[in-house]
């Protein structure tokens, strides 16, 4: 439970901001600072569509600062930031959130990092798997057992005071 | 006339190169002594003449003849001396021609370093380093000449982007791309291996340190982008997940992961064939970086069929280069023999965890990089994958990876106690809740997760110093003693230190400046003030001024703190005089705990400038952390070179000798 709590703080680590801003035009700022937080929150996940890979929240275009405006007339009209969203992207596509939506077309790309720690996973677990069974293949003598762990012990030993040098 | 001087230097560099990939391979499959050291003697005449075509494009800089295509359309006379220099890599063509440069550096370096490799080796590596040369000596010829003329030269050049006009940026290529181009030489010793079917300690220890150069300028690289970014930009921030940055960090976490796993090649003789898998692999993503950026294929699909002549080129590439290589990998990978078996809790298993996430992360960024480009290709719409995404993705995957960085060291050789090992750190873990603590009276309960992201870094920096205090056996045995083990210790540990310390560092740069950055706008009249962050702005007025090739506007803003004066800062905005193109110029004051980042906006009806400010809390510490990793990897090189027996310190090898047999002996 307590991983799982962890799991989730660090999902949204970098997600919080705890300081409510101004825009980026001091004349669009919302009076409410509560919604002007919402509003440059949502703007930083906007993409401006004239822009090379630029949120509103910091493009100096025409069409960005439209939408910085868009973006605050729809809270203020009581729109909650889902709806926002959606209100642009039913006008822009997905392409104007830089939060990818979730659908069978970006399946692959959600889970990919997933599907990627799992096959590695897997991998790693039959590589020892194949570690062991090469021991077992090879059982030592008892005295071989003996001289083997004599030497390993000295070389952990040998090993261990200068461990860092291989890092 | 120089031009055509250049022009001859390459076709002669791509002679030479191709000489240089078939000789030395005939030669060392019939172990003909003559052809292998052929590999070297061509590329050092590759070298030779790689870099008289680099001179003659420089030159046409220099003096700014614009009888040449490139020099009209990215430089100016009016331009400074320094930027008509990095002019020459501003543009596409030009920065292939560095490109090919580093790469013969590099090959004539392994020739000229490499006395002691197998002689085999040596000429397949040099013939594999060639093929790529050849590759980018073609692409560059029938492609992308920077030697073209004009029929009718203009009478001045159209002037390289103002952007790029910047000290921090001028340097940032050349260091990207010996990042980029150094793991050629990691991948040219895989593929030689493969070739060869053979791989060992030995192998690993002459592919560890090329790929430490690599990665030590890459990490520079990339940090002294971010810098630029971050006060060239004018919005405070250092790192947008920008399709440019993510090719570039790519192959730095593959690369990481690479020199981790050669450690475990080396000293153990195991994760053979994962570490040549890795060695192509990294070199995979530095190609694709490098083509990516260069093809005008990340900002849409589209702009990829402005140029299908290059774009079809560099598909082709990059299909014989990544998939020949893997296709050899593929094949000859099973006939290489698995050495030594560990257990899962092990240094060994430790660096194969460190390997896993790394990659994964990687896959990450890559996945968020491309993906929308194969949707787009496929017809399956067009999104936009921003830090929402990454923050979802990247993040969790780091965490674990970064919180383990300060165990692994500690971590015995083939089977380790776990428990004895975090008991070893626990004054690490006592220290960090100190340090968590603090972070929360400080920031007077700001928020609990970016407090124990703070704890995070607290803990890597506190494990790391306690491993390194381990070793020196500090307050555990008399202080001369621990001087004397500290003095004694190898280069390589303390990079490994050094760079660990600096990760964690950055890292809290990272996470302070993300969480308590604060900014404010507002539209100033002389004499007004802003408050921000407990800090007073008075603007003091504007003031207009000329550079070079720029007409400027500077504000001048008096920064106190509780009516004590701190400092003057005074941003600018430029407009430069060719392009027409504006750019800001903030003015910062950094500080131990933070930078005061003023930025300076346009003119508005009633008189008043509106004006931007930043606090940006630690911000400086990403860089420093950059600093000591970068520092780190010098280090280590400097152990490493004598331990590799490069021509250097003859009769210290011999004492190095002298000591190892003294040890087999014992």
């Amino acid at each position: 439970m307590r991983g799982l709590f962890l799991l989730t703080a660090v999902l949204f680590l970098f997600t919080v901001n705890s300081n409510p801003v101004k825009a980026f035009d001091p004349d669009e700022v919302l009076d409410d600072p509560a919604l002007e937080t919402r509003a440059r929150e949502i703007s930083k996940e906007v993409r401006c569509l004239v822009c090379q890979n630029e949120p509103i929240d910091s493009s100096n275009a025409d069409l960005a600062k439209e939408l910085r405006i868009v973006v605050r007339e729809r809270l203020v009209a009581g729109d909650s930031d889902e709806d926002v969203k959606s209100y642009l992207s039913a006008r822009y596509g997905d392409f104007v959130l830089f939060r990818p939506p979730f659908n069978t077309a970006t399946f692959l790309l959600w889970f990919g990092p997933l599907l990627v720690l799992g096959v590695g996973g897997i991998g790693m677990f039959f590589f020892y798997r194949g570690n062991k069974k090469l021991k077992v293949a090879n059982p030592l003598s008892p005295e071989e057992e003996a001289r083997l762990n004599l030497l390993l012990d000295k070389d952990n030993k040998t090993k261990g005071s200068d461990s860092g040098e291989a890092s | 006339m120089i031009a055509e001087l250049g022009q001859f230097a390459i076709i002669m560099a791509l002679l030479a190169a191709i000489a240089q990939s078939i000789l030395p391979l005939i030669g060392a499959e019939r172990l003909d002594s003559r052809l292998m050291a052929f590999g070297s003697q061509a590329s050092l005449i590759q070298l030779l003449f790689v870099f008289l075509a680099f001179g003659c494009l420089t030159q046409a800089y220099i003096v700014s003849d614009f009888t040449l295509v490139n020099v009209a359309e990215n430089s100016h006379s009016t331009k400074p001396l320094l930027y008509k220099i990095s002019g020459v890599w501003g543009n596409h063509e030009g920065s292939m021609l560095l490109w090919i440069l580093i790469l013969a550096v590099f090959g004539a370096a392994v020739a000229a370093f490499g006395r002691n490799l197998p002689v085999t080796l040596k000429a397949r590596v040099l013939a594999v380093q060639a093929m790529i040369g050849v590759g980018f000596l073609t692409f560059l010829i029938f492609t992308s000449n920077p030697f073209t003329r004009l029929l009718v030269p203009p009478e001045n050049g159209r002037d390289l982007n103002p952007l790029l006009q910047d000290p921090g940026l001028a340097f940032h290529p050349p260091m990207l791309y010996v990042g980029y181009v150094g793991f050629s030489v990691a991948f040219s010793f895989a593929i030689a291996a493969l070739i060869e079917g053979k791989v060992d300690a030995a192998w690993a220890r002459w592919v560890r340190p090329w790929t430490l150069t690599a990665w030590t300028f890459l990490t520079g690289g990339i940090a002294l982008g971010s810098w630029w970014a971050y006060y060239e930009l004018g919005w405070g921030g250092w790192w947008f997940w920008d399709p440019v940055e993510n090719v570039s960090f790519m192959p730095w976490l593959m690369g990481t992961a690479l020199l981790h796993s050669a450690i475990v090649v080396e000293k153990r003789n195991s994760l053979k064939v994962w570490t040549i898998l890795l060695a192509i692999l990294t070199f995979s993503l530095s190609l694709i970086g490098t083509f990516i950026v260069r093809s005008g294929l990340l900002t849409s699909v589209h702009s990829f069929a402005v140029n299908p002549e290059r774009g079809i080129f560099i598909l082709f590439l990059l299909a014989i280069a990544i998939g020949g290589s893997l296709a050899l990998f593929a094949f000859r990978a099973p006939s290489l023999k698995a050495g030594g078996i560990f257990s899962p809790i092990s240094r060994e298993g430790g660096l194969l965890l460190n390997n896993l996430l790394l990659s994964t992360a990687c896959a990450t960024v890559f996945l968020g990089t491309l993906y929308p480009l194969f949707m787009e290709a496929l017809g399956g719409g067009r999104v936009s994958i921003g830090p929402p995404f990454y923050n979802n993705t990247f993040v969790p995957v780091m965490v674990p990876l970064l919180l383990l960085v300060c165990v692994g060291p500690l971590l015995p050789w083939k089977r380790a106690d776990l428990v004895g090992v975090l008991g070893r750190l626990k004054y690490a873990g006592l220290a960090t809740i100190l340090a968590i603590l603090l972070a929360w009276y400080v920031t007077e309960g700001g928020p609990f997760l970016a407090i124990l992201g703070l704890g995070m870094a607290a803990w890597m920096l506190l494990g790391t110093l306690s491993e390194w205090a381990d070793k020196i056996k500090l307050f555990r045995a008399p202080l001369a003693t621990s001087w004397q083990r500290m003095i004694k210790l190898p280069g390589s540990a303390w990079g490994m230190t050094l760079a660990h310390g600096g990760l964690a560092i950055a890292v809290a740069g990272m996470i302070s400046t993300s969480v308590w950055k604060v900014e404010d706008v507002a539209v100033l009249k002389p004499g007004e003030t802003i408050s921000v962050a407990g800090t007073d702005y008075r603007f003091d007025g504007v003031r207009e001024l000329a550079g070079p090739n720029y007409q400027a506007v500077e504000g001048t803003f008096t920064v106190s703190q509780n009516g004590e004066f701190m400092t003057i800062l005074k941003p600018q905005k430029r407009l430069y005089n060719v392009q027409k193109m504006p750019t800001t110029e903030a003015a910062i004051h950094s500080t131990f705990v933070g930078d005061y980042y003023a930025v300076i906006g346009d003119q508005v009806e009633d008189g008043g400038w509106t004006v931007r400010i930043y606090r940006e809390p630690m911000v400086t510490w990403i860089w420093f952390g950059c600093t000591l990793m970068v520092l780190a990897g010098f280090l280590s090189l400097a152990d490493r070179r004598l331990r590799v027996g490069a021509p250097a310190g003859k009769r210290k090898q011999g004492k190095r000798e002298q000591k190892s047999q003294r040890n087999a002996a014992a």
